[in-house]
């Protein structure tokens, strides 16, 4: 299934087509639809499974307000913002690289999907840091969980939902940097063309998505109840 | 669905909006605002969600069964969260989560 080297696009004939071209489209305009189409359809599935994850913040949160301020409280605003501006800076890169590869310019193609893989490679390692942190300060809900007392069960949920509402989403960074690396090569190997875009573009996709995920997940984990304490 | 090249002059337009939303929301954040403190950090994130999906992911630019499927999945998540949250807040009279 993999296209060759060089793929030459004309209008398909019976004789030839876009190596490109699965045989079960009519045209590479046809072909890329239906695939940014099949992402988007994924990416609904996505809001789902994050969504349920969201919905329970929002019992809990709506359950226990002051733990939940009192909690967030003890995440790194310094890094949880820089890393909002890293992942936002990725989606920039990663638009410029579907541009860069809608004009067929190759080498800025490869460009954008690098700087876009770092920035990503930056946000897991923040992510990292603050992991080690809140190992540090016994902030892991389990037998190792330290607290003030008035809080320590409710805190412990917070806790919970940070590590796997954060985790979940690092887990589809690490995909995402994995689809990368994938693009990065195609691009490199002359697979991707002005006329075959659309897989930079539906890649692009899923990392938008991941993108917005985040900024839904800053402000919900790190900035409630800010103003409560100095 | 168009394979409509969108100028670099909106990407950077859209990064810079949402790198000034990002600040806002931080800095509203140490307002007090009682309750309209999750109000303004949601408002802000959901525009700046909505910024990322009509031009970084060309949602404007694409065709209805695209903007069908986005708002189908806005739908079945609204019904999730009101579905649910419409549960836990009727179980009391206060109309709170109790």
């Amino acid at each position: 299934m993999s296209p060759e080297t060089h793929a030459v696009a004309h209008e398909p004939s019976h004789h030839h087509h876009p190596a490109a071209l699965a045989h079960h489209f009519e045209d590479l305009g046809q072909q890329s639809e239906a695939a940014t189409l099949g992402m988007w359809v994924f990416l609904v599935t996505e809001v789902l499974f994050f969504g349920g994850l969201f919905l329970a913040y929002t019992i809990y949160r709506g359950w226990y307000p002051d733990a939940f301020a009192v909690s967030s409280h003890e995440l790194d605003i310094v890094l949880g913002t820089t890393n909002t501006i890293v992942l936002i800076t990725s989606s920039l890169t990663m638009a410029m690289a579907v541009h860069s590869a809608q004009l067929g310019h190759r080498r800025k193609l490869m460009m954008f999907l690098s700087l876009t893989m770092l920035l990503g490679l930056a946000f897991l390692g923040i992510k990292g840091v603050e992991y080690y942190h809140k190992f540090v300060e016994h902030h892991i809900p389990g037998p190792t969980f330290q607290f003030e007392e008035k809080y320590v069960r409710e805190a412990q949920i917070f806790f919970s939902l940070y590590f796997v509402m954060t985790g979940l989403h690092a887990l589809h960074m690490i995909i995402g940097l994995g689809i990368m690396i994938w693009m990065f090569i195609w691009s490199w190997n002359g697979t991707i063309t002005r006329e075959y875009s659309n897989p930079i573009e539906v890649s692009g996709l899923y990392w938008h998505f991941v993108d917005i995920v985040w900024i839904f997940l800053f402000p919900l984990l790190y900035l409630v109840g800010r103003h409560l304490h100095s | 669905m168009s394979n409509h090249i969108v100028p670099l002059r909106t990407y950077y337009l859209v990064f810079l909006t949402l790198i000034v939303c990002t600040a806002i929301t931080v800095a509203v954040s140490f307002v007090d605002l009682g309750r309209f403190n999750v109000v303004a950090a949601l408002g802000i994130a959901i525009l700046k969600a909505t910024l990322v999906v009509l031009f970084f992911m060309h949602v404007k630019y694409s065709g209805k069964l695209t903007w069908v499927v986005v708002a189908g999945s806005l739908f079945w998540l609204g019904i999730l969260i009101v579905m649910t949250a419409g549960d836990y807040l009727t179980r009391v009279r206060t109309g709170t989560f109790g």
